[in-house]
């Protein structure tokens, strides 16, 4: 579990992040939803401590991040598994290369086990036959199914996803959030999502968080969303024309 | 003036997290031996073929700067030696490098940046500033005394060349021009440099990628501001060098 207090952030005294206080809860998919600049990825970027907060504090687990030295937060680190916007497969590595590269880095294992460690998460994620191919020989969608591969090599107890849709056509986008849907109940892990993808709100947000100029807007989830009276959240969620006739047809049906 | 201050310590900073090494030895072996390959093996080409043509160069000229009956032949040879051995080999072949090698780490870095794998490196528990630019400065201040070694042999025999191909001089007077008062301390002083310049050349571009801030806009700027900083450095830390070893 993963517990935000009182988080404020700013980049040169411009407030990004105002009083974020939520919980991430172990074995579901966490979402944070929000329009593009309402501070999603600062907040996400916060959590796992690529941006250093201003005030208030961030708990894994209980054990305060924010006061954590180098050594403490690389520790946790080791623990998290962060699927990227852009996939941020290394360059210089084949895709077998990529998922192993954690393990080089942090395990004592022997090569076979390794071997067999990178061939079962490549298989988790459907990937056959890329295992020597590098990231730029391989199409979006593989890219980030790789990227979640790597992310799960070390068993992480954490997984963060920065916009796991984004550049993908919507058959692709169900089958990256069916992954990490079921990786997350599977592994039972923490899943924090940041995305504005209304589709993977409405079908796997166990825990939706939404954020609007920086500050917690509202709480909920999948179920919760359609009836909410938060005008900056309906603004959001029926942005779109199929959902305005989604709201239209459930007001027709209650008349 | 700040500004530059500001920078500096940025640069400091940076060097301490480089050097607070605390990932796999084995992983950096690994690396390391990439870069001696990328940064070093890969610009032996072009240190040749410039060292072979400007030791000709200089020995054509200084040839036709000193047709004097006064001066012997033989030091057109001793002139061309010095001139590779004290600056050429040393500094001029720095200051390549740093173009060659200098702009293709600051935009490896400095796409690696942009595109988050730096990041994802941090989100892994790597030092990535250790991970990615100790192996680059350890190749650098390895190989750059090869290669200035290379420089030297190649552009003496540049000049050898133009000595046994053109009438200019004869082959004889060469020869006993490059042998002539020949002080070893300079190739010393020449190799001390090239551990300096490598370093400069390898760190400087390493930390303008690292802080790249925005997108390939901002790398191919990066890739200018290092290559001029590193030209200028060396050029600062060879007057230094020249100053404490010459005079």
């Amino acid at each position: 579990m993963i517990k935000v207090q009182n988080v404020f952030k700013s980049f040169d005294s411009v407030g990004v992040l105002d009083d974020i206080s939520f919980e991430f809860e172990q074995g579901k998919n966490n979402l944070i939803i929000g329009q593009s600049g309402s501070g999603k990825t600062v907040l996400l970027k916060s959590i796992v401590g690529l941006f250093e907060i201003d005030k208030g504090d961030i708990l894994y687990d209980g054990a305060s991040f924010s006061s954590m030295n180098l050594h403490q937060r690389r520790d946790i680190r080791k623990e998290i598994g962060m699927l990227f916007q852009g996939s941020a497969l290394f360059d210089w590595a084949t895709v077998e290369e990529n998922v192993r590269f954690p393990l080089d880095m942090f395990t004592d294992m022997s090569d076979k086990e390794k071997s067999d460690r990178v061939n079962f998460c490549l298989e988790r994620v459907n990937i056959e036959k890329a295992h020597k191919l590098l990231p730029s020989e391989i199409s979006g969608g593989m890219q980030k199914r790789v990227a979640i591969a790597r992310a799960i090599s070390m068993k992480p107890k954490y997984l963060f996803c920065d916009e796991p849709n984004s550049g993908l056509d919507p058959k692709t986008s169900i089958v990256i959030d069916n992954l990490i849907s079921s990786i997350t109940k599977e592994l039972n892990i923490t899943t924090i999502i940041n995305t504005h993808d209304m589709n993977t709100v409405t079908e796997f947000g166990d825990k939706i968080l939404f954020i609007a100029n920086g500050k917690k807007c509202w709480e909920g989830s999948k179920k919760t969303i359609f009836n909410s009276d938060n005008d900056e959240l309906n603004q959001f969620v029926f942005a779109s024309s199929v959902y305005q006739k989604f709201r239209e047809q459930k007001h027709s049906d209650e008349k | 003036m700040i500004r530059y201050f500001y920078t500096s310590g940025e640069y400091f900073i940076f060097l301490a997290k480089v050097f607070s090494f605390n990932n796999k030895a084995k992983t950096f072996y690994s690396r390391l031996i990439d870069e001696i390959y990328a940064l070093g093996i890969q610009s032996i080409g072009i240190v040749t073929v410039i060292s072979a043509f400007i030791g000709a160069v200089i020995t054509i000229q200084t040839a036709y700067n000193m047709e004097n009956p006064i001066l012997p032949d033989y030091l057109v040879g001793l002139a061309t030696r010095d001139s590779l051995l004290l600056e050429f080999s040393s500094t001029i072949v720095a200051l390549i490098l740093a173009g060659k090698v200098g702009s293709n780490i600051a935009s490896e870095v400095g796409t690696m940046r942009v595109t988050e794998q730096i990041d994802a490196l941090e989100i892994m528990g790597v030092n990535s500033a250790s991970f990615l630019v100790l192996p680059k400065i350890a190749a650098m201040v390895i190989f750059n005394p090869f290669l200035a070694v290379i420089s030297m042999i190649v552009g003496i025999s540049g000049g050898m060349c133009v000595a046994y191909l053109t009438d200019i001089m004869s082959f004889a007077d060469y020869v006993n021009g490059i042998q002539y008062a020949f002080v070893p301390f300079y190739v010393t002083y020449s190799l001390i440099k090239t551990l300096f310049f490598g370093f400069i050349i390898a760190s400087i571009p390493a930390f303008f990628g690292y802080n790249v801030k925005g997108g390939s806009l901002e790398v191919g700027r990066a890739s200018t501001k290092a290559v001029v900083a590193s030209v200028i450095l060396i050029l600062f830390v060879n007057l230094i060098l020249t100053k404490i070893f010459l005079s």
